[in-house]
């Protein structure tokens, strides 16, 4: 037994730090090369690397047709998350507080969108859609996108209810309080962290689908499938700049996002 | 599930309305835009098409097809083999990553953990891209090592084969292993591991018996996620694969667009479909559906 010669070794985290070092420098390596492509002065999406160029940034705030997808982007996932968190929502609390028969089948039914692969949702969709006649457009996408956006939503905010102190509930219906009531200023307060949470996951996949979409979509891109339709045409690095763009506005809004759920804790505890 | 812990909703008339309106609205969304296309596509995959029309009549022709033909059972191979291949890689990331953020985060755990979505933040499309632009004939690597003298000039080995598909999958899908295994690591109680130090036990075999096994959950919920994404996807092989590097979503999207057999497509996708429902079922036995 070897490893009876070093017992009790305080541990090193230098090893395991330089591993984690190694591996978020691979996560992150494709997008800091992306960020330093779009200011790359050349033609193509690709190295010798040129020159300092903000040119792309310039083209990209000029170009409608990026600005039209992006439009229709956020018309999409604005929609789809809306529709997407309610229905997480009442699931979440239809598991959470009845008991029904068949309820593990249900969790795992409603989770079969982001357990199979979208492949298999996006040709499924269109084979229905076109059964039934139904021309394809953003409609039809968003409703795709809100099929895999509840089980997004209601995994956070099953999880939340389920450290609900079942005593506060009980406390307001002691002193009269209705239903309606408990779940507006007792229950929802609580998760109300979780459902910000599984809202903006749900947005967040809505807003960078491909698969589905791609089944889905009729005359009106979306922004990846603007992207989609360049990657295999003209490619250049205007498309690295929307990257970026994209990378930054999400971080600025995942970080205000925890912001307020952070302080929404503080403030609640 | 005792009867006092029940007690507080029987409070209230035990109507079941509240039910009905909570569970029916999200039931009846799923039945009608999702369970009942999937049940429309299991029935396509016994239709056939000839002569361009889809006959409606039920038959095994596509399974025999895709049961005869060398050529898909290859793709079908190779495809279940890359999915568990880059499972597994995943997987080897994640536990260490995990279990480093977790135990040497100290106050920055939430920055180090929002580093590993950062990546999903921008486009999926544009990262499988950033691949080429590192691997391609003038990439990343291939300047770095002709300037550094290593190649006389750039190879054409890194990009469109079975390595640059491996790779670029392994990438934009490990977000989603690391976090469920994060989460697993979270909810490990610390006084088993104190115990097990206490009675000596080498750090080793700690992490074998306590911790490896209390974080499997969630390493099977990272897992499934992994390999069914794997399974169906087409937009990498696409782009960063060779000729020879298509896998089964490859086959079903184009069934579904230019070659236009949609039922041949429809049993693809059944294919797909059993084959993520065996991984879900190992998956479910060992207890992961509270880490999904």
């Amino acid at each position: 037994m070897t490893a009876h010669e070093h017992p009790r070794k305080p541990t090193r985290p230098w090893f395991l730090g330089t591993v984690a070092v190694l591996i978020y420098g691979f996560l992150n390596a494709p997008i800091a090369v992306l960020v330093g492509m779009s200011f790359n002065d050349s033609a193509i999406l690709s190295l010798p690397f040129k020159g300092v160029t903000l040119g792309w940034y310039q083209t990209t705030f000029q170009d409608t047709a990026i600005q039209a997808s992006l439009l229709n982007s956020l018309k999409v996932a604005a929609s789809a998350t809306f529709l997407a968190t309610l229905f997480g929502l009442l699931a979440a609390f239809a598991v959470y507080r009845y008991r029904f028969w068949g309820k593990s089948s249900f969790r795992i039914a409603l989770n079969l969108p982001i357990l199979l692969p979208g492949i298999v949702t996006g040709v499924a969709m269109l084979a229905y859609f076109s059964q039934l006649g139904l021309g394809l457009s953003l409609g039809t996408v968003i409703l795709g996108h809100v099929v895999f956006g509840i089980p997004v939503a209601f995994g956070p905010i099953l999880t939340r209810l389920s450290q609900f102190p079942r005593s506060l509930e009980e406390a307001a219906y002691d002193l009269g309080a209705r239903p309606a009531q408990v779940f507006r200023g007792v229950i929802f307060p609580y998760i109300r962290s979780a459902v910000v949470a599984g809202a903006l996951l749900a947005f967040t996949l809505s807003f960078d689908e491909v698969v589905v979409t791609l089944f889905l979509t009729g005359r009106e891109n979306t922004l990846p499938m603007e992207i989609w339709g360049r990657l295999r045409t003209n490619i250049t690095p205007e498309i690295a700049a929307v990257a970026t763009l994209l990378l930054g506005i999400s971080t600025v809004l995942v970080l205000m996002s925890q912001w307020i759920a952070d302080t929404d804790e503080a403030g609640h505890v | 599930m005792t009867t006092s812990s029940l007690s507080a909703p029987r409070r209230r008339p035990a109507t079941p309305l509240g039910l009905y309106a909570t569970l029916l609205p999200p039931l009846a969304w799923m039945t009608l835009i999702y369970f009942i296309p999937i049940a429309l596509l299991a029935i396509y995959s016994f239709w056939r098409l000839e002569s361009f029309e889809i006959v409606q009549e039920f038959s095994l022709k596509n399974f025999q097809t895709i049961a005869s033909s060398a050529a898909y059972r290859k793709v079908l191979l190779r495809t279940v083999a890359i999915a568990l291949g880059v499972t597994a890689v995943d997987a080897a990331i994640a536990l260490p990553l995990a279990y480093f953020i977790t135990r040497h985060g100290g106050r920055y755990r939430q920055l180090l953990t929002l580093l590993v979505i950062l990546p999903l933040w921008s486009s999926y499309l544009v990262r499988v891209f950033a691949w080429k632009i590192i691997l391609g004939y003038n990439g990343v690597i291939n300047s770095a090592l002709v300037s550094l003298g290593v190649l006389a000039e750039p190879s054409q080995a890194f990009l469109y084969n079975s390595f640059s598909v491996g790779l670029t999958f392994v990438h934009v899908w490990l977000p989603f292993m690391i976090l469920p295994v994060i989460t697993a690591f979270e909810r490990l109680p610390h006084n088993l591991l104190e115990a097990s130090a206490d009675l000596n036990a080498p750090p080793w075999t700690t992490f074998r018996r306590i911790t490896l096994p209390l974080v499997t959950p969630g390493v099977l919920a990272g897992s499934i996620n992994v390999f069914a994404l794997t399974m169906g996807d087409f937009i990498t092989p696409s782009l960063v694969g060779g000729p020879s590097d298509i896998m089964l979503g490859n086959i079903i999207a184009s069934q579904f667009g230019v070659s236009y057999n949609w039922p041949l497509g429809a049993a693809f996708a059944l294919v797909v479909m059993a084959i993520v429902f065996s991984g879900l079922a190992i998956v479910l036995r060992r207890g992961a559906l509270e880490n999904l």
